[in-house]
């Protein structure tokens, strides 16, 4: 039954409710099902373990969570036993979740498959630690390894993040018990709207969607503007290939970023929200539509909210699959029912946007960091980060590292320890070679520049940006042409088409990479090719246009060798560009197990059983099948 | 299916007759037929008091949108940056070979499967990955691949 959350009184009551849900008297089990958990089997997992529990009628919970960020260990189980530290269980397949069901239900906590421990729960929002156990621990409990000490935790900071992993995303009340929507009560009741954007800018939060603009100053602008009705909207069109911390957050904690809406709303003097979403996410699009309909029942949404004279209500809007629906004037139109063309922002958002009234859109990650400004106070948010880019920042770090998954990290972390320790560096047997930040409109960042620290400034300068935060860290196998040609390749297809220098510009810089590419061209094309991305960058009306030269200028700039070598040598280095690479099978290492044969599509491998396979070049299509099902590294590609 | 005034009444009495819900009533009709047909396409734009032209302007910008029926089975193979280093074009490759796609995406001609490109499906960590209609597939190999396809085809 939902609850009514009308005063200060009933806030209190959900968080009492909420507690006694949260950390019951009885054992609980928890399945990360946010979607990198679902993809790794945590539907099955979880199904067991809920049928398994009712059929004993266990005294305990099965619950689902969001995900805490160890994509690379998903699916990933949790057991709470009252009184013990919480235990998390690392890759469960059905049959792992089996065999600690049996364990569980004998009421013994299980010793396999055991990731870490956590002693503590920082609720930040809610005045402190609350530790799980008092006294020692003695056996395994006292042998595994805390949350705290793991290479993959370590540097992190939880903010944004704060309630992912921990709640069900479905219960509004899990999100009270953690201090969720006193912030907003705060807000409403003892604090102006002036004050609450003084707070937010004293805290010096920047736009975390990629502009890194300072979220007060926006909103001062919008609060300011003249014209009614005012609007407060989401960006969750989270387009950026490689970055997943907006669906994440969404599908861990959604109301957070509700609450994060409520109290700038306030602030701004809005009473209508849109929330625009991507279609590609539908967990992430059905648990928003859940969390809404909640706040609305309980009344955190709608008219007179928790007894302030306040009204604030959100849509739901559903992205079209439009990367430049991103971008803001573009999101604005693709709301009113409009391909989702930007224009020139002569006049800002802040005072036209979407139906030409005063709007002020924020990304899914500055929403969620709101409602902790306000509940800990600008000072404390103030603390964490570097000079000019405060608090953290949840990048998703993910391509050639061994620990793939979402970390959120104190700005200013260098990229070194990012990748090294939290990502526990490259695959065996490879080299770092650079790591992508910012999406297409960003860049590669070499290892000579890996003591970089990451914050808003810092990035700008190496060339790249912070964009939405994804992280792809690239080894020596990833050819730096073919990686411009590939971010090209996605930014016209992506082009709405508007501005001549991006519709065109861009299609003739791909052709020079595809020369460079195929062995082609002259050094005077790359001459060529940077006069072009200039052009590009000052022609465009919108960033998609003025960034998309980034990833070949800064490929330019730190791999100018690797081009050469494409077009001097006609030699790709990492052996990736097609029309320059060969694949033949080494005799000596060959053992004739046939299994690249059976593979090829081609019929280009001939060779008896047990004897070393002959590859015949001419009919070869460089496919990479062989490669892949060969286990003794007989196929070679050079 | 056939494009029958009943069949679209559903959809079309959630809307109010304004322009704005153009992309949101054609997302519906997407989702009820797979594709967005030519009358189903008059029949919106005439209850949101829409010029048609302005109709085919959105269909054909946003990727959601279908103009052709699409088959049985979709499959969306993530040509994400992540995927992108870890080998998902060759991946997709062996998806157009097997399914003897002409174009870069498309559907084959028995209407049992379309394949297209995505950029990002957020599971990077289990690059690459596609989504074959709901279920999201990882790490996935040329092997893989064809085992994917072979048990679909059996469905």
């Amino acid at each position: 039954m939902q609850m009514q959350i009308k005063n200060f009184d009933d806030l209190e009551l959900a968080k009492k409710v909420g507690l006694t849900e949260l950390y019951p008297d009885k054992p609980k089990i928890l399945v990360g099902m946010a979607t990198c958990g679902l993809a790794a089997g945590a539907q099955r997992v979880y199904d067991l373990l809920h049928k398994k529990a009712q059929q004993a009628h266990w005294d305990g919970v099965v619950e689902k969570t969001g995900c805490i960020g160890f994509c690379y260990k998903e699916p990933l189980v949790d057991a709470v036993f009252p009184g013990n530290p919480r235990i998390t269980y690392e890759t469960v397949t059905p049959e792992i979740a089996e065999s600690l069901w049996m364990e569980m239900a004998a009421g013994k906590i299980p010793e396999n498959h055991v990731m870490a421990r956590l002693d503590v729960d920082d609720m930040i929002l809610d005045g402190g630690p609350r530790k799980f156990y008092k006294g020692k621990l003695t056996g395994f409990l006292a042998k595994t390894p805390r949350y705290e000490e793991l290479d993959f935790i370590k540097l992190q900071r939880h903010i944004a993040m704060r309630n992912c992993g921990f709640i069900d995303p479905d219960n509004l009340l899990h999100y009270v018990a953690r201090g969720g929507y006193f912030p907003l009560y705060t807000a409403l009741t003892a604090m102006s709207p002036e004050e609450v954007i003084n707070a937010v800018t004293t805290a010096g939060l920047r736009g975390r969607g990629g502009g890194g603009f300072p979220t007060g100053v926006k909103w001062a602008s919008c609060r300011k503007a003249k014209g009614w009705p005012k609007y407060v909207l989401c960006n969750a069109d989270e387009g950026d290939p490689g970055a997943y911390m907006d669906r994440s957050l969404i599908e861990g904690d959604p109301h957070a970023i509700l609450e994060g809406m409520l109290i700038g709303a306030y602030a701004i003097g809005s009473n209508e929200g849109y929330i625009y979403v991507r279609a590609e996410y539908p967990l992430a699009v059905k648990t928003l539509q859940r969390a809404i309909l909640a706040a609305r029942e309980a009344g955190l949404l709608g008219e007179n909210i928790l007894g302030s004279g306040f009204s604030f209500d959100i849509k739901l809007n559903l992205g079209g699959g439009a990367f430049v629906c991103g971008e803001s004037t573009a999101l604005m139109a693709s709301i009113e029912g409009k391909p989702g063309e930007p224009r020139a922002k002569y006049v800002h958002t802040v005072d036209k946007g979407l139906r030409n009234r005063p709007s002020n859109l924020n990304n899914v990650e500055t929403w969620a960091n709101v409602p902790v400004i306000i509940g800990k106070g600008a000072d404390w948010y103030r603390e964490i980060g570097t000079e000019g880019s405060k608090g953290t920042k949840i990048f998703s770090l993910v391509g050639q590292v061994k620990n793939v998954g979402l970390v959120e990290v104190p700005m200013g972390v260098t990229i070194k320890d990012l990748v090294m320790q939290v990502g526990g560096g490259v695959p065996e047997s490879r080299e770092f070679k650079a790591i992508q930040i910012g999406g297409p409109s960003g860049g590669c960042i070499p290892k000579e520049h890996w003591d970089l620290p990451i914050d808003f400034d810092s990035l700008w300068e190496a060339g790249a940006i912070m964009g939405s935060g994804g992280m792809i860290v690239m080894d020596n196998s990833t050819c730096m042409v073919d990686v411009a040609k590939f971010f090209l390749d996605f930014l016209i297809d992506e082009s709405c088409g508007k501005c001549i220098p991006c519709r065109l510009g861009l299609k003739r810089m791909r052709e020079i990479l595809e020369e460079f590419s195929t062995g082609k061209g002259s050094l005077a094309d790359l001459d060529e090719l940077e006069s072009l991305s200039e052009a590009v960058k000052d022609g465009s009306l919108c960033a998609l246009g003025g960034s998309a030269p980034n990833p070949v200028l800064t490929t330019l700039r730190y791999f100018r060798k690797e081009y050469e070598a494409h077009i001097l040598e006609h030699r790709c280095p990492a052996a990736v560009c097609k029309a320059l690479i060969t694949y033949s099978i080494n005799p000596e290492t060959c053992n004739g197990c046939t299994a690249c044969a059976a593979e090829c599509p081609q019929d280009a491998i001939t060779g008896e059983k047990k004897q070393p396979h002959t590859l015949d070049p001419s009919l070869c299509i460089k496919c990479g099948a062989c490669f892949e099902v060969c286990k003794f590294g007989a196929v070679a590609v050079a | 299916m056939s494009v029958t005034f009943k069949s679209l009444e559903n959809i079309l009495e959630r809307y109010p007759p304004s322009p704005e819900h153009l992309i949101s009533a054609l997302q519906d009709v997407q989702a009820k037929f797979n594709y967005l047909p030519a009358a189903a396409m008059t029949a919106v734009c005439d209850h949101l008091g829409v010029p048609l032209s302005r109709g085919w302007a959105v269909a054909t910008f946003y990727k959601a949108f279908s103009l052709e029926p699409k088959g049985e089975h979709d499959i969306a193979v993530c040509l994400g940056t992540a995927c992108h280093v870890r080998g998902g074009r060759n991946v997709y490759d062996k998806f157009r070979r097997d399914l003897d796609i002409a174009n870069e995406e498309g559907t084959t001609r028995d209407l049992k499967f379309s394949l297209r490109q995505v950029r990002c499906l957020g599971c990077c960590s289990m690059a690459p990955v596609a989504q074959v209609d709901e279920e999201i597939q990882g790490n996935l190999t040329q092997r893989k691949a064809g085992h994917l396809l072979k048990m679909y085809r059996k469905r």
